[in-house]
């Protein structure tokens, strides 16, 4: 049974993070909320420290929160440990950009190349940025709300 | 009692038949050796007929379910309508391709199993051409299929084809010497390489008694020089989707299909010739009767295993030729001899 | 002597990519340099049609992602709404669920069997798979009247209730499950041709597996022990008693092996579930206007081919604000090119079938 990451760390740890400028919300989903320029580091503490030890990316994916911007959304487990956290971060809609956690997970490739193919979010540090789902040529980022859908002929 | 046998009777009334019309008995026998050629052609293609619905319907045994069942009784004219499909569908060719080299590949290959016919013993005195060095011209003529194989892969312009033109050369020039080799116990017993000799001396004992190691080695280097299962790996649709037979369509493909059916009862009669004693049988049934059931039942086996095994990787199927069944056919053939040898000094 | 490499397309019309996945493979002779998957030829968009229909319009579009595990998807985004609106599913309902989900794990399993023994060249083997799945489908034909893609599995339960006979019709199928086994281990597995194919090519490392976010079988055949049913079950998994099969070395063979075992475990659970089984309603009271209040939730559940997971942000209206699916087959893919590097192009074929993409998933 998957736990709560935060009941697994100490205070010190917890301060920690909230030193890197993370909001912690404990009270159900465990959600993280990270400045983008810190991504790194908090990821990096959250999979190599011992209390936490967040070994499996599960999943990468992009909210278009229209005008407050995009969210990205981290979904982060324990395969040793059973726990569980999600870590989001913000980013405003003139710039959409993230460092890449290729370097960390490298699974995270095809993830983060799906968010930047539909989604329009470029990952910053990614090995290869290009369109994955889509054709080379295709203009725009189908899942973001300001997408204007061709109708059909 | 030879002329009991009708197909016997019926060459001698035509050679009765063509003898009061052709000057010379030379006019004749060429005459002869034409009704021969024809009835093997007639033979290669009624064959390929049944052995394509057979395949079907031992697959469907196989795999539980039915095969062909729709056209006629048992299916049975199913072959016939998809030779009739094959034959007039457009004969495309690719842009591209080698044009002389790739129109004349699927013909070339059919050559070989054609020319092997002429030294088959259907029975006695039934052989198209007694050639007295027809084990070794079997050899020497079957090689030429490799040649079509890598015209087909090379002259299809198709990377797919290559790599399957490819595989087929290495694949068949190393499986042709453990085929030699277990040829070759047969030979040395025999002392003759005449096909009719060689059934001839199994009147009373038949050879797979005698090299049965010789026989393991003949139907698996056989079934890799026909390119079955598990040796597909020429076609290996899985990877190389058809390997040189990509690009074929139409005719020119049905041309590598009755090759491959007419190797195949070439290289089953072979076997029935060295090793289950040719056209000997009860005599309540004529000579080639026996000697085309013999036939079957080994294309039956080939046929089963087919449908029952996966495909070798290409670096496995080298392994098993070069480090298995070449030295055990090399062993066999020095202990044949050394069997040959005590035999005599024993004096037998 | 000069030798140069070569590309090779292969895909996305071939005979044995799953579908319609590409892959452009770099060639020194038959050795794989590189094997570089192209996916999308089958993207629909699902994610972005999604946005635009009401919740009960987007669930047929679960069965349409891995359309060889229909039930588990369904399953899946069911319970990811369900537990944003917190609608309490009627006990008989999720055991239904488990079983539906279990016999299409199993249905998912034999055809990845019977495809990656068919590509090994034994069609034979390929053939036997897919007449036992039949009666899998058989059965889900019983049930709701389909047999690829279901609409079974609805908000709140199910859509119907088992009908007379299929129990017994279940039971009688489970007992002839153990022969089929049997016709798969003596046929297939004590392969020695196949042993050879599979045995010790494309290792992959249980640090490595871990690091690329692989799951299911994948994941489990390099020897961690992850699977969602146990490590936060949803449902009522957590009533029933199974084990999960892990490999030791992480080859072709342990994932193969891996998925064998898993069968049989779902068979297993399929029969307690079958015992257990309360009487009782299938649906639970579900406004017929779905709109899930304001939330975002991530929810996963262990598909066939992997972690399959659900994000799924709601605005309070009647239609998902945002719908993402993590597909286990998309992740999985990404370890083709590693894996097949320095094998021989006869091995790719084996190794992307233990991988086991369906390419309704992979594209979206």
């Amino acid at each position: 049974m998957s736990e709560n990451l935060f009941a697994k760390l100490t205070e010190h740890q917890l301060s920690d993070l909230a030193g890197l400028g993370c909001q912690l919300d404990g009270e159900g989903a465990c959600l993280l909320t990270v400045p983008a320029e810190r991504l790194l580091a908090v990821m990096k503490m959250l999979r190599d420290d011992v209390a936490s030890s967040m070994n499996y990316l599960g999943d990468i994916t992009a909210v278009d929160r229209g005008e407050a911007g995009f969210e990205i959304i981290y979904q982060l487990f324990s395969v040793t440990r059973g726990v569980k956290a999600t870590v989001k971060v913000k980013v405003p809609k003139d710039k959409p950009e993230v460092p890449s956690v290729v370097s960390l997970w490298p699974g995270a490739d095809w993830m983060e190349r799906e968010a930047y193919d539909l989604m329009g979010v470029t990952f910053a540090g990614h090995p290869e940025l290009k369109r994955i789902l889509l054709d080379e040529d295709f203009a725009g980022h189908p899942l973001r709300k300001d997408f204007r859908m061709q109708p059909r002929e | 009692m030879p002329n009991d046998d009708i197909l016997l009777r019926i060459g001698a009334s035509l050679r009765e038949l063509f003898a009061g019309v052709l000057p010379g008995p030379d006019a004749v026998d060429v005459a002869m050796y034409f009704v021969a050629l024809i009835a093997c052609v007639a033979l290669i293609f009624t064959n390929a007929v049944i052995l394509i619905l057979a395949e079907r319907k031992v697959a469907g045994f196989m795999q539980s379910r039915l095969g062909p069942h729709r056209l006629g009784p048992y299916g049975m004219f199913q072959t016939v309508a998809d030779v009739i499909k094959l034959l007039t569908k457009e004969d495309y060719r690719p842009q591209g391709v080698d044009k002389w080299v790739w129109a004349m590949a699927p013909v070339v290959l059919f050559v070989p199993p054609v020319m092997v016919y002429a030294v088959l013993p259907f029975g006695k005195n039934l052989v198209p051409v007694d050639l007295n060095i027809g084990i070794f011209y079997f050899v020497a003529v079957s090689s030429v299929a490799t040649i079509a194989f890598l015209m087909a892969g090379w002259g299809s312009n198709n990377k797919y084809s290559v790599i399957g033109g490819m595989r087929a050369v290495a694949q068949m020039v190393s499986y042709e010497i453990p085929l030699v080799f277990s040829i070759l116990g047969v030979v040395m017993l025999t002392g003759s390489l005449q096909t009719s000799v060689i059934v001839e001396k199994q009147s009373g004992i038949w050879f797979i008694l005698l090299q049965p190691v010789a026989f393991v080695i003949y139907l698996i280097a056989a079934a890799a020089e026909t390119n079955r299962m598990p040796f597909d790996l020429v076609e290996g649709e899985s990877e190389i989707i058809a390997g040189p037979f990509t690009e074929y369509s139409g005719m020119r493909w049905a041309m590598f299909f009755l090759a491959e059916y007419a190797s195949l009862f070439a290289v089953s009669a072979i076997a029935s010739t060295l090793f289950l004693g040719g056209w000997h049988g009860p005599s309540f049934l004529p000579g080639w009767v026996w000697f085309l059931g013999k036939t079957y039942v080994m294309i039956f086996v080939f046929m089963w295993v087919r449908w029952t095994f996966p495909r070798l990787r290409v670096d496995q199927l080298m392994a098993l030729c070069w480090k298995y069944l070449i030295p055990v056919s090399l062993a066999n053939i020095l202990i044949t001899g050394i069997g040959i040898f005590a035999y005599r000094a024993m004096g037998g | 002597m000069r030798t140069q490499t070569y590309e090779l397309n292969m895909g996305p019309q071939h005979p044995s990519t799953h579908g319609v996945l590409r892959v452009i493979l770099e060639l020194d002779g038959e050795t794989v340099i590189r094997a570089k998957p192209v996916v999308g030829y089958l993207h629909r968009g699902i994610e972005k049609i999604c946005e635009s229909k009401s919740y009960p319009q987007v669930l047929p579009y679960a069965d349409r992602l891995d359309y060889l595990h229909s039930m588990g998807n369904a399953l899946g985004l069911c319970q990811t709404v369900e537990k944003l609106m917190g609608v309490e599913v009627p006990e008989r309902a999720e055991y239904i669920r488990v079983i539906m989900a279990e016999l299409s794990r199993i249905a998912s399993h034999q055809i990845f069997l019977g495809s990656l023994v068919g590509e090994c060249g034994a069609l034979t083997g390929f053939v036997f798979a897919i007449r036992d799945r039949e009666r899998i489908l058989d059965l889900f034909d019983m049930a709701c009247g389909a047999r690829m893609t279901f609409h079974y599995i609805r908000y709140g339960g199910v859509v119907q209730d088992l009908p007379e006979g299929w129990v017994e019709a279940c039971r009688k199928f489970l007992d002839d499950f153990d022969g089929m086994m049997e016709t798969y281990r003596n046929l297939l597995v004590g392969n020695e041709i196949l042993q050879a194919r599979l045995k010790g090519i494309a290792v992959l490392s249980a640090e490595r597996a871990l690091a690329m976010s692989a799951s299911g079988g994948v994941l489990r055949a390099s020897g961690v022990n992850y699977d969602v049913r146990k490590a936060e079950p949803y449902g009522i998994y957590n009533r029933f008693d199974f084990d999960v099969p892990l490999g030791t070395v992480g080859d072709s063979w342990d994932r193969m092996m891996v998925r064998l075992g898993e069968m049989e475990q779902a068979a297993r659970i399929v029969r307690q579930a079958l015992d257990q089984m309360p009487e009782g309603p299938v649906m639970a009271k579900v406004p017929k206007l779905i709109k899930p209040p304001p939330g975002e939730i991530y929810h996963h559940v262990e598909n066939s081919k992997g972690d399959l997971g659900y994000y799924l942000v709601s605005d309070g209206s009647p239609k998902p604000y945002r719908l993402h699916v993590r597909r286990p087959a998309f992740v999985n893919l990404q370890l083709l090119d590693e894996l097949c590097r320095g094998y021989l192009l006869a091995d790719v074929v084996p190794i992307l079938g233990t991988l086991d993409p369906v390419l309704g998933e992979v594209d979206c």
